[in-house]
């Protein structure tokens, strides 16, 4: 079901751009290709055993395990029940998989989602307040420390301020017809449902989760760039199921993003007068293809939880 | 909470019920009605703590529903064995929920809960807690959970299990002798590893707890 089409007619009415120009993005720093070919070489993170035991080398494993165990290593600072190594898979190593190699080597960076240079600490910082739902680390704090050393020395070696191949989640192209929600569903039942459970509640071992939430109080908000259809589309194409990206077709992958993020999440931090209405406006009108203050079955989308 | 289930348990069986319902230590210890069921203690041990030598695997403490489905692929021959296939085909339902239900409240392995925080040395914790993301093979412990001590219906435990089992799964999964996992997930894995790997990463989860290292 495709429940903002209204809205993007009256954007083609309004402006007489393609729709190409209808930013996909809000990283618009980041040049996205669709996939690179299998054959190419990324850049070579080092390995692990290469770390030297000294201060450094522990403040990286410091950085490494707050990435992989978030929620348990930077309590204060997570608002939900994710790990930064959910979404960048093999802790941050994985070229096409926003790898935090390709990263590091490119801030400072103006951005358009706070329309300012952010440094790197900044951008990290931004995971905190919308991915982890959380709130920013202090920037000359030890979480950020950690975090920096870790991205520091895993592009050890890669060229500063050079756009490396693998750094994006591949962009996937809208199917023609726009999103289906009931095909999204399909999709999620078959290939999502067994490790992140029937209703995206995700699975826990003891009090830890093991598969990630992925809608409702625990997950990501509506502020994380993964609330975009196109990203999360992009990111399940490459990534998803866990250990068979690339299996599912592209038009899959888009639907099943679309089911993911028409359910309700925690509220953008943003939130302008307690209005879903106006934060629409200013902030996810133009980003990328969404579904915050939008109407699905019925219901308003936005609301936070 | 396991315990406290069992006065309910024997309350509702008593009450809805006829003489007929299955009881689960009879079928354990002596097997099915059909006298092809054959006793699982034989196997699998007098706590269900199964026999490394032989490469019986642990059923004490296993999810109920993924030891049902078991059943009912070696039923099928989804998962092709011999032995328990003509065993799953003979139990009645009753039967098997019962006796997978009485196994499920068994106490579970006591293991350290190692995650992907902990450094990771030699080639089996190498897999174990780091994957070889090179051939889109994940961390073990990102589905299996922390010390592979399980998480949900799909995904059993690996500790507690004898590194006889888990190389004999994971080259079943490889010759897709058992191929009873969603979508491929776990047939994909097994084909990527080498037969080093397998020896070494089963060996890793069986020295995760003595029952499993069959000492």
């Amino acid at each position: 079901m495709r429940t903002h089409t209204s809205a993007l007619l009256l954007f083609a009415l309004a402006i007489p751009a393609h729709a190409a120009d209808i930013a996909m993005e809000d990283q618009s720093q980041i040049r996205i290709g669709t996939a690179d070919p299998a054959s190419r070489t990324y850049f070579q993170p080092p390995q692990e055993s290469e770390l030297p035991d000294n201060a450094f080398g522990k403040l990286v494993q410091e950085g490494r395990a707050i990435f992989v165990d978030t929620k348990n290593r930077a309590p204060e600072y997570v608002g939900n029940g994710l790990a930064c190594a959910n979404c960048h898979l093999e802790q941050g190593r994985k070229a096409n998989s926003a790898p935090l190699w390709a990263a590091y080597t490119m801030y400072p960076a103006y951005r358009k989602k706070n329309d300012k240079v952010n440094t790197y600490a900044e951008r990290l910082q931004g995971c905190f307040q919308f991915s982890m739902n959380g709130k920013a680390p202090e920037a000359d704090g030890p979480i950020i420390a950690a975090l920096s050393a870790y991205s520091y020395w895993l592009a050890t070696g890669a060229p500063i301020a050079q756009e490396l191949p693998g750094r994006a989640y591949p962009q996937v192209p809208e199917p023609a017809g726009g999103h289906d929600l009931a095909k999204g569903q399909q999709v999620y039942t078959a290939q999502c449902a067994v490790c992140h459970g029937k209703n995206g509640e995700g699975q826990k071992s003891g009090t830890d989760y093991v598969f990630p939430p992925l809608w409702g109080a625990d997950s990501f908000n509506w502020g994380a760039g993964m609330h975009r259809i196109n990203t999360a589309a992009a990111f399940i194409k490459e990534n998803m199921p866990l250990g068979k990206g690339g299996s599912l077709s592209d038009e899959d992958a888009w639907h099943v993003a679309a089911f993911m993020n028409s359910h309700e999440r925690p509220q953008d931090p943003r939130l302008i007068d307690g209005s879903v209405e106006k934060t629409r406006d200013k902030y996810h009108a133009n980003d990328g293809v969404n579904l915050y203050g939008e109407t699905v079955d019925g219901k308003l989308l936005g609301k936070g939880i | 909470m396991n315990v406290s289930r069992w006065p309910l348990a024997g309350l509702l069986l008593a009450i809805s019920v006829s003489a007929q319902a299955a009881d689960p230590t009879a079928v354990y210890g002596k097997g099915g009605a059909n006298t092809a069921a054959m006793a699982c203690v034989t196997c699998h041990g007098a706590e269900a703590e199964g026999m490394a030598a032989a490469g019986f695997p642990r059923l004490a403490g296993l999810s109920a529903v993924y030891m049902q489905r078991q059943l009912a692929d070696f039923a099928s021959g989804e998962r092709a064995n011999p032995i328990m296939q003509s065993i799953a085909a003979a139990l009645s339902p009753e039967e098997a929920d019962a006796v997978t239900t009485m196994l499920a409240n068994k106490p579970r392995p006591d293991v350290e809960r190692i995650g992907r925080t902990a450094a990771a040395q030699g080639l089996g914790e190498t897999l174990a807690l780091r994957g070889a993301w090179e051939r889109n093979i994940p961390e073990c412990v990102s589905c299996h959970g922390p010390g592979g001590v399980g998480v949900g219906d799909s995904f059993p435990p690996l500790a507690g299990q004898s590194a006889q089992y888990l190389s004999s799964q994971l080259i079943a999964w490889r010759q897709g002798t058992r191929k009873n996992d969603p979508n491929d997930l776990m047939g994909h894995i097994a084909r990527g590893l080498t037969e080093d790997e397998i020896k070494a990463v089963s060996a890793y989860f069986a020295n995760l707890t003595d029952t499993g290292a069959g000492r």
